[in-house]
């Protein structure tokens, strides 16, 4: 399926950009990280970070829908 | 209403603005870049913002926060993009009929607003060095585990 994906700080660092669409078998966030992950060697791992859906924070095994938007958040810092 | 802010924070008209005859208190809280932080000194900051989700989940916040504490008006704006030390990075006014509950909604919104909103901060130090905050073992790929109470413990 057809993901929209969006990179932030330390994730876009690593990934080199900020958005991009992608075709992929994965169907949770879970395996769609350890795919890219296994791409793009990222440094963080699934503990250290959060997952969003669609602007909703979402589990690990939540079931992605083509077209979705997804984000891998790095630990955040604002306030 | 919360919203984020590419620019620097007019905190005065955001005050002006917030007036209701049935308020007898008003409580400001404003966010400020510090000089230190976990023993670096801190020259300048960063925030990047996933502005959609944060506008979604910032509002969500204010509307919980009513709902809760039963105050009258909430106003909420967060920084992005270059700060320099002392400009207000979050700005937060709450008008409420007493101070109780106004006291207690500030406190609450930004606690909830640390652990919650998808922001990020990259500080830069005195030793020219730069780092994403809470990210210090990230980059080398440790075993360790970002807890929220633990790391959101203090300013």
């Amino acid at each position: 399926m057809k993901l929209q994906l969006r990179y932030f700080a330390l994730l876009r660092d690593q990934r080199g950009l900020g958005a991009e669409e992608i075709e992929t078998g994965a169907a949770t966030p879970a395996e769609l990280f350890s795919e890219l992950s296994g791409r793009h060697g990222f440094t963080l791992e699934l503990d250290q970070l959060k997952v969003a859906v669609n602007e909703q924070f979402v589990d690990w095994s939540h079931s992605l829908k083509s077209g979705d938007t997804v984000v891998f958040v790095p630990p955040v810092a604002g306030g | 209403m919360f919203s984020i802010s590419p620019g620097p924070i007019d905190g005065s008209a955001l005050g002006k603005a917030m007036q209701d005859h049935a308020a007898g208190a008003f409580v400001l809280f404003e966010g400020r870049v510090r000089n230190e932080n976990e023993g670096q000194v801190v020259t300048s900051l960063e925030y990047e913002a996933y502005e959609e989700m944060c506008h979604r989940q910032g509002q969500s916040i204010l509307d919980a926060a009513k709902e809760r504490f039963g105050v009258i008006a909430v106003t909420c704006v967060h920084r992005s993009g270059h700060l320099a030390l002392g400009d207000v990075a979050v700005w937060l006014g709450v008008l409420g009929s007493h101070r109780g509950e106004a006291f207690a909604a500030c406190r609450w919104i930004i606690d909830e607003i640390k652990v919650v909103l998808p922001i990020w901060k990259k500080e830069h130090y005195a030793s020219g060095d730069s780092g994403w905050v809470r990210c210090e073992a990230c980059a080398a790929g440790h075993d360790h585990h970002h807890s929220v109470t633990q790391d959101q413990a203090s300013e």
